[in-house]
């Protein structure tokens, strides 16, 4: 072998390694990361974080029981808003649109789904929470509402995409007219893909603290309504992880432990399902 | 759109007794059918136009009170009214830029591993755990921020940093822990999934004959890669750096916990200093008066810009290298 196709063969093994070690290392991080939470998180937690209501400082123990509730209302809140807007967004521009509102559409979904989300936070405090005169949880509710819309869209659209015309085709010729063909073959045809998506959204917006911060604000005490604020995990996280306690900082890692599983076992549980779907588009499984 | 075979029940049809009202009832539901979805396309783009033009809106006060002085000034005075963005810009860019140093070589160097080396399957269930690092909440990486990595950088990187380029003028100064340099490492392990899988993608995508020729040529398999597969990529990998960029530039809650928050600028990297996005989260819900307000609004529009161009751009160079490949 000549001295240059010598090198040329260590250049090769050891780039090659150098990339290895990149994947090693990126992996190794989010392991480092997850087993960090369980073993710090998990021993931090106990049965009066779900049942509790925070404690005054200086008292130790106490629970986050009003922000678990705050973040299902508050999640449940922007499903309602987001999914359906979304959904029939998606189904537009998949069964109805023409190119040009198709780019159009499309191109501010993609808008909204890059806007920062203390952006959001900022625009609905300005459109809810200040004519309203006051925080609310149906405040954070929107603003989270709003973030969940340029993904539904999405997911919804790829997997109408991926559903054969053949299907569409077959219903037009036994007589159905074209919106009874979208919800009676196309959209169930599509269905456990656009169910998956919905989750997927769900768990990405379930860790937004941001858009939180100047809407639902934060809450001590169980929250007195839909047009109060309240508490939620992510916001609890931050407001105790900057604060001096001990114990708070106990709390907030077994919040973030609470958190964090919630997130990824959604995220796994829509792979598994996806991975089982009869019509996926490619790149989604 | 999908296409459907046009449909026995168009209005052209002749009318006739049960079957013309039954034909009308269709016809009903597919005009409330398309009103529908219609309208909630129109919804989103309403949405995304009312962002801009209550930002802009609500932040009229500053925007004629400091014009484009805003961008450049360093003062940010809340008991005088006196606004400047310059140290929230600076804090901003340093940190991006930081981690983008850190996360472009190690992003890519992981995408290239797992498409050109690593075999399919494994390469797949790799992705997926990475991309698992895209849905740990910003938040949980600020409490990781400030727990472990804070007192890591204090105890082991920042010494051997200073002993080592401790010359520099961005590695002087005392540590006191957060700091643009804390800030940027965090920001790179957020956003190296993004380059990571979106590199992976357009690597993939890169047709099997270009390596071929390189390979015939005599090429080795790095040579191959790194002289043929990389550049046909590099389209789509300079869009995947762009969209990392976009979500570094408006990442708030991790960098509010690490950075420090103060409205300085320093040439160290180990000094304390201030982003937008965190002025924003931790100033707006104490801010009084209109001025103080509305510069903080002002502060989000120029978020929403940059990220609006950024964005934009990545999508171009996305779709341009993925030009003929799959859908959308």
């Amino acid at each position: 072998m000549t001295r240059s196709g010598a090198w040329k063969s260590v250049m090769n093994v050891l780039m090659f390694s150098l990339t290895g070690l990149c994947t090693l290392f990126t992996i190794g991080t989010l392991l480092f990361i997850l087993g960090y939470l369980v073993s710090h998180g998990a021993s931090a937690l106990n049965w009066a974080f779900f049942t509790k209501l925070p404690v005054p400082v200086g008292e130790i123990g106490g629970g986050m029981a009003n922000a678990i509730v705050g973040s299902a209302k508050v999640l449940l809140l922007a499903t309602l808003i987001g999914v359906p807007i979304g959904f029939l967004g998606g189904v537009y521009l998949n069964e109805y649109a023409g190119a040009a509102a198709a780019f159009v559409i499309r191109y501010a979904t993609d808008l909204l789904n890059g806007v920062p989300s203390i952006v959001i936070g900022i625009v609905v405090y300005t459109l809810v929470v200040h004519p309203m005169g006051h925080f609310s949880t149906v405040s954070g509710g929107v603003a989270l509402g709003i973030m969940m819309i340029p993904i539904a869209v999405r997911s919804t659209e790829e997997f109408l995409h991926a559903v054969p015309n053949s299907l569409r085709e077959a219903a037009t010729a036994l007589g159905a007219s074209k919106w009874k063909t979208i919800v009676t073959v196309v959209v169930p045809a599509a269905i456990t893909g656009i169910i998956t998506g919905t989750m997927l959204d769900l768990a990405r917006v379930a860790g937004e603290t941001a858009p939180l911060l100047f809407t639902a604000l934060n809450n001590q005490f169980w929250s007195a309504g839909w047009s109060h604020p309240t508490a939620t995990l992510p916001v609890m996280i931050f407001a105790y992880a900057i604060a001096p306690y001990d114990d708070w900082h106990r709390q907030a890692w077994a919040a973030g432990f609470v958190l964090l599983m919630f997130v990824l076992a959604i995220n796994i549980t829509a792979r598994f399902i996806l991975s089982r779907a009869s019509y996926a588009p490619r790149g989604m499984v | 759109m999908a296409t459907y075979p046009s449909t026995a029940n168009s209005r052209a049809l002749p009318p006739g007794g049960r079957a013309r009202s039954f034909l009308r009832r269709g016809q009903v539901g597919e005009d409330v059918a398309y009103l529908v979805t219609l309208v909630a396309a129109a919804t989103i783009f309403l949405i995304t136009s009312l962002i801009f033009y209550e930002l802009f809106v609500q932040s009229a006060v500053s925007r004629q009170k400091f014009g484009f002085h805003f961008l450049f000034t360093q003062t940010w005075d809340p008991i005088a009214g006196n606004f400047g963005a310059l140290p929230f810009i600076y804090g901003t860019v340093v940190t991006a830029a930081l981690s983008l140093l850190i996360a472009i070589p190690q992003g890519l160097g992981s995408a290239i591993f797992l498409a050109e080396l690593a075999p399919r399957r494994v390469s797949d269930s790799l992705t997926f755990l990475i991309e698992l690092l895209a849905a740990v909440p910003s938040v949980i990486y600020g409490l990781l921020g400030i727990f472990i990595l804070v007192p890591f950088l204090q105890a082991r990187v920042v010494p051997v940093l200073k002993a080592v380029f401790g010359f520099l003028p961005i590695f002087q100064g005392v540590f006191y822990g957060v700091s643009y340099f804390s800030a940027g490492v965090v920001l790179s392990v957020m956003i190296m999934p993004f380059i990571v899988s979106v590199s992976r993608e357009v690597l993939l995508a890169v047709p099997k004959d270009q390596r071929e020729a390189s390979l015939a040529l005599g090429g080795s398999r790095w040579q191959t890669t790194w002289h043929v597969v990389v550049p046909y990529a590099l389209k789509g990998i300079m869009g995947s750096i762009f969209l990392a960029l976009a979500r570094a530039l408006g990442e708030t809650m991790a960098v509010t916990m690490v950075i420090g928050n103060t409205p300085q600028i320093k040439a160290s990297l180990l000094a304390p200093g201030y982003s937008i996005a965190a002025v924003i989260a931790n100033e707006f819900t104490e801010a009084v008066g209109s001025l103080y307000i509305s510069s903080l609004i002002e502060l989000g529009l120029v978020l929403f810009v940059v990220t609006f161009i950024i964005n934009g751009l990545a999508r171009l160079m996305i779709m341009a290298a993925s030009r003929g490949g799959a859908h959308s």
